[in-house]
């Protein structure tokens, strides 16, 4: 890894012939608990992946296998080309070049900040100038000497960071890193985290559960599921896109409304009918899905738009006028602030209740009578047969 | 999700079977540069028992049968388990009655009392013997061995009372007053129930401490197994009837460990989950108060003021006669030296052990940790017999020499350091050697780099506790030593036994300040840690 360059990231990620991790089919019991259920994952070099998925979700288990902590009971892990775990082989950790930060960082109380940045060089390496170096990286120069008891949290968290990079990893693996620090803290410790993988073009793995951070971070997330990774793509992919009903509703807030598949549309969406009305949406049309098929639709609360009753059919007239459904009609039941928008619940006349996220100052009072509609494409899921 | 089982900062998480894992995947195999040496520590443990019995059916198993059937040996048998039984019961009633006033009551002073009550654990047991027959020879025998017994060895379950009494949840004794008990009912019906594992497990080291002891019982020329066994060395025409009454001696002892480690598990078992946030309020006493002092002051006067007061009084006499000076720094230095040598070599045997046992459990190391806790059970003139049978048949180079003296505070002090090394190993996470071996370390790198520097505090505390208690040790010193080498305990001992009380007392004196006083700072500083500090 000395010599790859050291320019930041490019936003997509080279297309490298050789992932700086690979894992295929992975499995991993504890017990009769299943953890992992055959784990495929591939991370492009010098890009950010985030693992997403719940807590106990078997996330950290496999970054355990990655970095040589764990045998996986079977599947294979590359790094950087080299296998270095399947069912029979298993190559030490010390080995393997995977820097791991820890989410409570376990740092070495017995050593100074120098002592464990430099823990991983050898004796010219810490003579180079390297831990200087890497402290600097991570926004932290002159604390060589300071002991891990003197810092802060986020300053744990960056040292555990340098400490990691120090040795130049063929990937670094990152724990929840920011699970430990108050909500305050957190924004501005990812933000410096974030830039030091950066700087170093580290090809980095983030395992988190938290869903805002894992969009916010990572070129590429991985949705963990049951198990199985049940989507790896770019955050905005996952979010707009999710590859399944589970997936949609883990990455984000959703409103899920039963419906039926009506047609496809020559631009390979369709169009789906539900409580709010007839309605575009991506989805996955299998062949044999007919028409009145039953469907899952899946709404962002942002993507719905809420008037007064009485304001709206003025603006809808020509659709309503051709006799397509758009929209419906409902009561506000609850609705919460938060300065930068708001969230409205609105229960509709037919009976489900709807979320929707406002920007507008001008809320709609709690009993008042609305008229809601998706002003987007939503996405369209195949109910699976009972 | 993993957690590992040590630590402690993540919680462990739903759907995870967390406690039964051994440590983590590549951990879990055990490299050989920590299990060989480990072995050899079992092998050590284990090898004076096993010369021991061999030497003890060396005539044949019709002289077992014989010796066993005498009369004396089942008086013998009477006069221990009855010495045993008269000083465990007074040291319940004693350590009980101190934790309560210290824990739940409103006596002034309690929290120095608190401290005071554990010190007589540092007085080595044949020192405060000599104080009092020498004040009043009368006492001499069953009285006297009970006195002194008791004295020395009720802190074993005043500690656990004490700890036991502080994890209770006041709300429940509460409760019961508030449903018409009485105080005194409440105490007996409820609290004294749930004290009772603890206290079972300290009455049973009591037992063990008692039958174990050496000093107390030959300074007070009371016939129990170990004087008995001292005597049948001494008398030499007959090795295996010593060698049959001690491996007598370590099957009464074996039994008591295990029942020990039984009334232990309960006793741990009966704190989980009950930590109490709060404490009660603690018991007005009164006018009770003025018998609650009465009662600190007796024991405080009998168990430390008394000897410490007679050990100033010799040696005030003492200027009177004239003492070589340099035969008491003499002993001190060989004490120091021996102690040193002692702490050194328990230690760097225990250390595998305690990481094997912290890190790679499995049935071997479980099996090895075990082996070196018999010698829990193996009184000190038991280890000082077996060893001289070991010297003479199979290390006949180093017999009477310092060497084989100092095997023997290995195996005396084994499971001591084992302990110290193993629990302070397990307190610091696997996750940070998990961090060392992804940093390109290897195992044995590791272990030197992060393993035992984190543990290092522990070890060194350990070592001390070795060191100390390698100072006060009285029955392995006088037999094992090499011929010429006097230390603090043998030269008390050899002026003591002839009632040269004068002479004594330098020796007592850098006794106390050298060896009691430090174990008694140490233990303090870590407490829990106690147990077999007054081993002698």
């Amino acid at each position: 890894m000395t010599d790859r360059d050291r320019t930041p990231a490019p936003e997509v990620p080279s297309v490298s012939a050789v992932p700086a991790l690979e894992v295929r089919g992975v499995t991993k019991s504890f017990g009769s608990t299943l953890v992992l259920d055959g784990v495929d994952l591939v991370v492009p070099v010098g890009s950010i992946t985030a693992v997403l998925g719940p807590s106990g979700g078997g996330k950290t288990t496999l970054l355990r296998i990655v970095a040589g902590f764990e045998r996986p009971d079977g599947g294979t892990v590359s790094i950087g080309g080299t296998p270095v775990a399947d069912r029979e082989r298993s190559t030490p950790p010390e080995l393997r070049r995977v820097g791991v930060v820890p989410q409570e960082g376990a740092l070495f109380p017995h050593l100074s900040v120098a002592g464990n940045v430099g823990f991983g060089l050898d004796r010219a390496e810490r003579r180079s100038g390297r831990i200087a170096e890497v402290l600097e990286l991570v926004g932290l120069p002159g604390i060589e000497r300071k002991r891990p008891h003197e810092l802060s949290g986020g300053m744990q968290h960056r040292v555990a960071l340098a400490r990691a990079l120090a040795p130049r990893p063929a990937i670094v693996m990152l724990d929840e890193p920011f699970s430990s620090l108050d909500a305050g803290l957190r924004a501005q410790v990812r933000g410096e985290v974030l830039e030091a993988l950066r700087a170093s073009g580290a090809t980095a793995v983030i395992v988190t559960h938290d869903q805002l951070e894992a969009l916010s971070i990572a070129d590429q997330v991985a949705v963990l599921l049951d198990g199985r990774i049940a989507q790896s793509a770019e955050p905005t992919e996952v979010y707009h896109h999710p590859a399944s009903l589970d997936v949609g509703t883990f990455v984000g807030d959703a409103v899920v409304l039963h419906g039926e598949f009506v047609t496809a549309r020559d631009d390979g969406t369709v169009t789906v009918r539900c409580a709010l009305g007839d309605l575009g949406a991506s989805m996955v049309v299998h062949p044999g899905v007919v028409g009145g098929a039953a469907v899952d639709v899946l709404v962002r609360p942002e993507q719905l738009v809420v008037h007064d009753a009485d304001r709206h059919d003025d603006a809808l007239g020509h659709e309503r006028r051709a006799g397509i459904p758009v929209g419906a009609a409902g009561t506000v039941v609850g609705r919460q602030y938060y300065g930068h928008d708001a969230v409205v619940m609105v229960r509709l006349n037919s009976g489900p209740i709807v979320t929707a996220r406002l920007q507008t100052s001008r809320l709609p009072r709690t009993g008042s009578a609305v008229h809601v509609r998706a002003t987007e494409r939503v996405v369209a899921f195949r109910r699976p047969d009972r | 999700m993993t957690t590992p089982v040590t630590s402690s900062t993540t919680p462990a998480r739903p759907g995870v079977v967390v406690a039964s894992r051994p440590a983590p995947g590549q951990g879990s195999r055990q490299p050989w540069f920590v299990l060989l040496p480990a072995l050899a520590a079992a092998v050590v443990a284990i090898a004076p028992v096993w010369y021991l019995v061999d030497r003890a059916v060396e005539r044949g198993w019709g002289e077992v049968v014989d010796e066993l059937w005498r009369a004396r040996t089942r008086d013998l048998l009477l006069r221990s388990v009855g010495l045993a039984g008269a000083v465990t019961a007074l040291s319940v009633v004693v350590g009980c009655v101190a934790a309560w006033l210290v824990v739940r009551s409103d006596l002034p002073g309690r929290r120095i009392l608190g401290v005071v009550f554990a010190l007589p654990l540092a007085i080595p047991s044949y020192l405060a013997a000599f104080a009092w027959v020498s004040w009043r020879p009368g006492l001499a025998g069953f009285d006297g061995a009970t006195l002194v017994l008791t004295s020395v060895s009720y802190p074993f379950v005043y500690l656990p009372a004490v700890a036991a009494l502080r994890h209770l949840d006041p709300a429940q004794e509460e409760v019961a007053r508030s449903l018409g008990r009485r105080r005194l009912d409440v105490a007996l019906r409820l609290t004294f129930r749930q004290v009772r594992p603890a206290v079972s497990a300290g009455a049973l080291l009591v037992a063990l401490y008692v039958l174990s002891d050496f000093g107390a019982v030959a300074a007070m020329r009371y016939e129990v197994f170990t004087w008995v066994i001292y005597g049948a060395y001494r008398a030499g025409f007959n090795p295996s009837r010593a060698a049959i009454l001690a491996t007598m001696l370590v099957l009464v002892a074996l039994v008591l460990v295990v029942l020990e480690a039984r009334a232990r598990g309960r006793a741990t078992q009966s704190r989980l989950g009950s930590g109490a946030a709060r404490h009660g309020a603690p018991v007005r006493l009164g006018r009770a108060a003025v018998p609650a002092w009465g009662f600190a002051a007796v024991v405080i006067g009998v168990t430390i003021v008394f000897p410490i007061a007679r050990v100033i009084q010799w040696v005030l006499t003492f200027e009177s006669t004239d003492v070589d000076w340099g035969d008491v720094a003499s002993a001190l230095g060989s004490t120091v030296w021996l102690a040193v040598l002692a702490a050194v070599a328990t230690i760097l045997l225990a250390l595998p052990v305690g990481v094997l046992a912290a890190r790679f459990r499995s049935r071997t190391s479980i099996a090895i940790e075990r082996t070196t806790y018999v010698a829990h059970a193996l009184p000190g003139i038991v280890v000082a017999i077996s060893l001289v049978f070991i010297g003479v048949r199979a290390l006949r180079p180093v017999y009477q020499e310092t060497p084989l003296l100092v095997l023997g505070y290995v195996v005396l002090f084994l499971p001591l350091a084992v302990g110290t090394v193993r629990s302070s190993i397990e307190q610091s996470s696997v996750r940070v050697e998990e961090m060392a071996r992804s940093l390109g370390s290897r195992p044995l790198a590791v272990l030197w780099r992060v393993t035992v520097p984190l543990a290092l505090p522990g070890i060194a505390a350990g070592a001390a506790l070795v060191m100390l208690s390698t100072m006060k040790e009285l029955p392995v010193t006088l037999i094992l030593r090499p011929t010429g080498t006097t230390t603090l305990a043998t030269e008390l001992w050899r002026h003591t036994s002839v009632s040269d009380y004068a002479n004594a007392g330098p020796y007592a004196l850098a006794l106390v300040v050298f060896a009691a006083i430090p174990t008694a700072v140490l233990s303090i500083a870590s407490t829990g840690r106690t147990k077999e500090s007054a081993r002698d």
